[in-house]
């Protein structure tokens, strides 16, 4: 409806990964699933929890704007 | 409640105006104050004898409440008024969410449906309804936005354990809301910037880590539409309770205190030196009805229970902008708007009618 003309901070880091071969690219941060601090994962490294040492992580939640009625 | 000793059609005692309980049943419910029913009797409807009838009196009022007397009128409009007041009086509530982040326990759903049923303190004269195309505009649209992140609080005791001094934002509070105003509201709503009626409406309990980041619009609708919309949180009435004790046939005085057990408290005195037992009229309406003085064979014929049928005693617990007393002159104004609304309608039809091709005929 009308939410697409104020579009916030819509300027997506996220999306910014898939998108832009030119940009800088943004690094990912993941959450781990044990300890729940930020990490980021570059290409051929372990996926390894630098605070715990964990090797699940969760991928954030995307900042696209989500409609629902109040009801 | 004065005159009562009179016989007019203006007295409580006039059996015209009785609803008669009785054990089992209740009789008499109809009234009978239409054209046809009295024989030589015009009953046919008079501006005139209503407004000497019609009676209003605020009997209690508080900061969010009001119960007054409404005496005069036919059931079918007290009704009306009590109905318009619970679902068609307007109201402003948050009705779009627009959710950027949300990291909560609370699903999205969920807490868009809470959000929606926060009052807010918008008095809705100030505001449009939206029309069908729903296009948000300042006048029918405000804006909320609400951001709150939870994080450790590192200045909090050793030894504790409470949420609030653990974290920051370890609730997200209806104060959290923040209004952005948008084109002309900042000069409309100057006297009162929009915020929620009560700032410490716990919505959702945060950990660190968790955060919410949400645009809100809230919009002007009616109750029949959602029932956040509705500006009560009760409207009610009930009607008069009368007790008439029969002269001929009193109380025994060794059973008076039994039989004032049988009412709601304070509603009927005995004389300490006689015992002989009356009605406290001012305490009468608080009687509950609950016929308990009907099952004992030792008072009967001794009292009638009654209710006066067009008496009617309202109570209004204002939820949101509107003060008590408002509400109800705001359930006539909607009220006299859909009269407007028929009015039309029938002068349209009429006109019609009136000319070479209509296919309505009034006098047929």
């Amino acid at each position: 409806m009308n939410q697409s003309q104020q579009p916030g901070q819509n300027a997506n880091p996220g999306s910014a990964a898939g998108g832009g071969f030119g940009q800088p690219r943004q690094e990912m941060e993941y959450i781990c699933a044990d300890c729940g601090a930020k990490n980021e994962i570059k290409s051929r490294e372990p996926i390894r929890c630098r605070e715990c040492g964990h090797r699940i992580m969760y991928k954030k939640r995307t900042k696209r704007m989500v409609q629902f009625e109040a009801r | 409640m004065t005159s009562l000793a009179s016989t007019s059609s203006q007295s409580l005692y006039d059996p015209r105006r009785h609803v008669r309980v009785d054990a089992e049943r209740a009789r008499d419910v109809s009234s009978t104050d239409f054209p046809g029913y009295w024989p030589d009797e015009d009953h046919s409807w008079n501006l005139e004898k209503f407004k000497e009838r019609l009676r209003v009196k605020v009997t209690r009022k508080s900061n969010r409440s009001i119960e007054f007397d409404l005496v005069g009128v036919d059931a079918s409009i007290a009704n009306a008024f009590r109905r318009i007041l619970i679902a068609e009086v307007p109201m402003v509530c948050i009705e779009h969410v627009y959710v950027f982040n949300n990291t909560t326990v609370m699903v999205d759903e969920v807490f868009a449906h809470r959000l929606g049923m926060v009052p807010l303190n918008v008095d809705p004269a100030l505001m449009e309804m939206r029309d069908s195309s729903g296009q948000a505009t300042d006048r029918n649209t405000l804006v909320f936005r609400l951001q709150a992140a939870c994080t450790r609080n590192k200045s909090a005791p050793k030894d504790s354990t409470d949420p609030a001094q653990l974290y920051h934002n370890s609730e997200v509070l209806s104060s959290h809301l923040k209004w952005e105003p948008q084109g002309e509201q900042d000069s409309v709503f100057a006297n009162c910037p929009p915020a929620p009626t009560n700032p410490d409406i716990v919505l959702m309990k945060l950990r660190p880590g968790q955060e919410v980041d949400m645009e809100l619009h809230a919009v002007k609708g009616v109750g029949k539409d959602h029932a956040k919309f509705s500006p009560v949180a009760t409207a009610s009435y009930r009607i008069l309770p009368l007790i008439v004790l029969n002269p001929a046939k009193p109380v025994p005085p060794h059973l008076a205190h039994k039989f004032q057990k049988c009412f709601s408290p304070g509603v009927i005195d005995v004389d300490p030196q006689t015992h002989a037992v009356s009605v406290n009229e001012q305490n009468m309406r608080k009687e509950t009805m609950s016929r308990e003085v009907l099952r004992h064979p030792e008072f009967e014929g001794c009292v009638e229970l009654k209710r006066v049928r067009d008496y009617f005693l309202f109570n209004i617990e204002s939820e949101g902008p509107y003060a008590p007393e408002r509400l109800f002159p705001e359930s006539i104004r909607v009220m006299r708007e859909k009269i407007a609304t028929i009015r039309k309608a029938a002068q349209a039809l009429l006109s019609e009618s009136l000319g070479t091709n209509g296919d309505v005929d009034m006098e047929g």
